[in-house]
């Protein structure tokens, strides 16, 4: 495997790691600008706009997300939420020169009292390499979008990140 | 169990609810008993069963049923289980079944009105009395079925008011859903939001017209997205409809006071009868053209003035026209509610509808939502303080006229006259007897 192949695995755990860690203003800087969160509601979903999906996010709505949840008054985090994400190791099915497309199995559970919750299914990232700035060919998420194993389900809340 | 007194659940006027009306599971049985029978349940939309053959399953109540278009073209409502040993016929949601139903245990087959079509083997059956038995009769079939422009309601008993006389006037908010497309025709899009609160599903009735919790319980996300929004905002870029869809659940008490209630018969209401929180979104290109050449200039502008709020239909269902959405209050157990939230396209209108549509369900209805996290929170809370037993009453009071309900009402905006309105006819429902 070559070093380009293992930073990129490495970001997709980094990734999770710091939704799990609550790092959230580290974790969405590792977003581009103009960066999508997708979370379908129908299993294979191609339509994004005209149907209903459970996020369809942009770093807008994203900057709110991580700031409710440190708001004093966010009384569906009193008392606060956990999670955990097991990855299985990412699959690169496309790479070159300024985009990266992954595909990752993942188990995740969120906690609050005493209660946890599993979800189960593949994240689907596309990554761009920055062409300036401080660190260029640095890796940022221009897409993620998860996929479910039973996203028409009757989930109770999900509040944290998958 | 022994006979409720509902009488000793509900005070004079709906002012004061017993908790048992939310914890109790006997009293949930007999809702599923005398509520959901007598009344008008919504069903489904005949969008979802375009085709001859094509069903699609659902419950009234605790009760699985089937709605299906017949050979004739007309909507049945079926009970979900074979005649013989009581397995549900139907295990998808959605399908087409051709021209009858197939029982996969012994094939005993049904059209798709219910009546038998074939037995196998059929001849062990001869002078055994089966002739005179239930199962002889085939599926049954909800006889109590309208469909009102494309709404399928279905009554389980066979008593009960009619489908007008129940309705009444409430009717008006559907209507000005369907209106609001220039063919005046809407249909369902997708799949529903399904989300599970461990909550009394009268909890997210009485919420729909709860003017005061807004502010209060949503500062958490509509009050975070008007502060995020405020620090990023440039003054060369026009508001993004996320944010025009969730700053109006800011408005405050006065803005929602003045917005008005109005109440029908048999716990029917509305909240955001001057204005809404849905009346300033921004015009969307093309759409006003298209209603005037369908409707002329008054009645089409008369329409799209027309931007109620939230529209509680008794007992479990709640429309919203301005935003195509209609969200049922699913009751699974006294302490267990499923919410589906389905959205509609208006045919013939731009798409940027339908895309503020879904837009408006994921970020306020969905499991996924801040907003829909803010409320579940309360209900829960509120299903777990009630075990106290200190005090047993919730209190709904506010606002309260002695002469308020009867015919159409209209209230102040802030008061909980619709959510008394649903309790006085629970209790109303909840002492018939049902033999049907």
């Amino acid at each position: 495997m070559s070093t380009d192949q293992q930073d990129i695995i490495h970001f997709i755990y980094a990734e999770a790691a710091l939704i799990d860690a609550q790092k959230f203003t580290e974790w969405l800087d590792l977003y581009t600008e103009d960066a999508l969160y997708w979370m379908p509601l129908e299993f294979d979903q191609t339509e994004e706009h005209l149907t209903t999906s459970l996020m369809y996010e942009d770093k807008l709505l994203l900057t709110v997300r991580i700031n409710r949840l440190q708001g004093h008054r966010t009384y569906s985090q009193k008392p606060r939420s956990r999670c955990h994400h097991l990855l299985q190791t990412p699959e690169i099915l496309e790479i070159n020169d300024d985009e990266v497309k992954t595909k990752t199995a993942f188990h995740y559970t969120e906690t609050r009292n005493d209660e946890q919750f599993t979800l189960v299914g593949w994240v689907e990232h596309t990554l761009k390499r920055a062409s300036d700035g401080e660190k260029p060919g640095a890796l940022k998420i221009l897409r993620k979008r998860v996929n479910l194993l039973n996203p028409e389900a009757a989930h109770s809340n999900i509040q944290l990140f998958v | 169990m022994g006979k409720i007194d509902i009488d000793g659940l509900v005070r004079p006027g709906g002012r004061e609810i017993h908790r048992d009306v939310f914890t109790d599971q006997d009293i949930f049985q007999q809702e599923m008993k005398t509520v959901f029978r007598r009344t008008w349940v919504y069903v489904g939309h005949d969008s979802q069963v375009q085709n001859k053959g094509d069903f699609y399953t659902t419950t009234i109540g605790n009760q699985p049923v089937i709605m299906v278009r017949h050979t004739d073209d007309q909507i049945q409502v079926l009970l979900n289980r074979c005649p013989h040993k009581g397995v549900k016929l139907v295990e998808d949601t959605n399908g087409s079944t051709g021209k009858f139903f197939r029982c996969p245990y012994h094939a005993w087959s049904f059209k798709t009105d219910g009546s038998p079509l074939g037995i196998p083997f059929n001849k062990g059956y001869e002078e055994t009395g089966f002739d005179t038995s239930c199962a002889k009769k085939g599926m049954c079939k909800v006889s109590n079925v309208q469909n009102y422009r494309g709404f399928i309601f279905a009554r389980l008993s066979d008593e009960g008011e009619s489908f007008e006389d129940f309705f009444t006037g409430s009717l008006s908010s559907i209507d000005n859903m369907i209106d609001r497309s220039p063919e005046g025709r809407l249909e369902v899009v997708g799949k529903p939001l399904r989300y599970m609160h461990k909550c009394n599903w009268k909890m997210l009735v009485d919420n729909q017209t709860d003017t005061c919790h807004p502010m209060i319980a949503h500062e958490s996300s509509a009050g975070t997205i008007k502060r995020v929004w405020k620090s990023v905002q440039d003054e060369t870029l026009s508001k993004p409809m996320v944010v025009e869809l969730v700053l109006p659940f800011m408005s405050s008490y006065d803005d929602f006071e003045k917005m008005g209630i109005r109440t029908w018969d048999n716990g029917h209401g509305h909240t955001g009868v001057s204005g809404s929180i849905h009346s300033d979104y921004s015009d969307i290109d093309g759409y006003y053209g298209q209603m005037v050449d369908a409707y002329g200039k008054d009645r089409a502008e008369s329409i799209m003035g027309e931007t109620r709020h939230n529209t509680c239909y008794f007992p479990n269902m709640m429309v919203k026209g301005a935003t195509q959405t209609l969200r049922l209050f699913i009751p699974i157990a006294a302490n267990k509610t499923i919410v589906e939230s389905w959205i509609f396209r208006l045919v013939g209108a731009p798409d940027t509808f339908l895309k503020r549509t879904a837009m408006y369900n994921r970020i306020i209805n969905a499991p996924t939502s801040i907003v829909g996290h803010d409320d579940l929170e309360m209900y829960e809370r509120a299903q777990e303080g009630l075990s106290v037993d200190a005090n047993p009453w919730v209190n709904l009071q506010r606002h309260y006229r002695e002469d308020e309900l009867g015919g159409e009402q209209l209230h102040p905006g802030t008061s909980e006259a619709q959510m008394r309105n649903h309790y006085v006819n629970w209790a109303r429902y909840m002492s018939t007897e049902d033999n049907s």
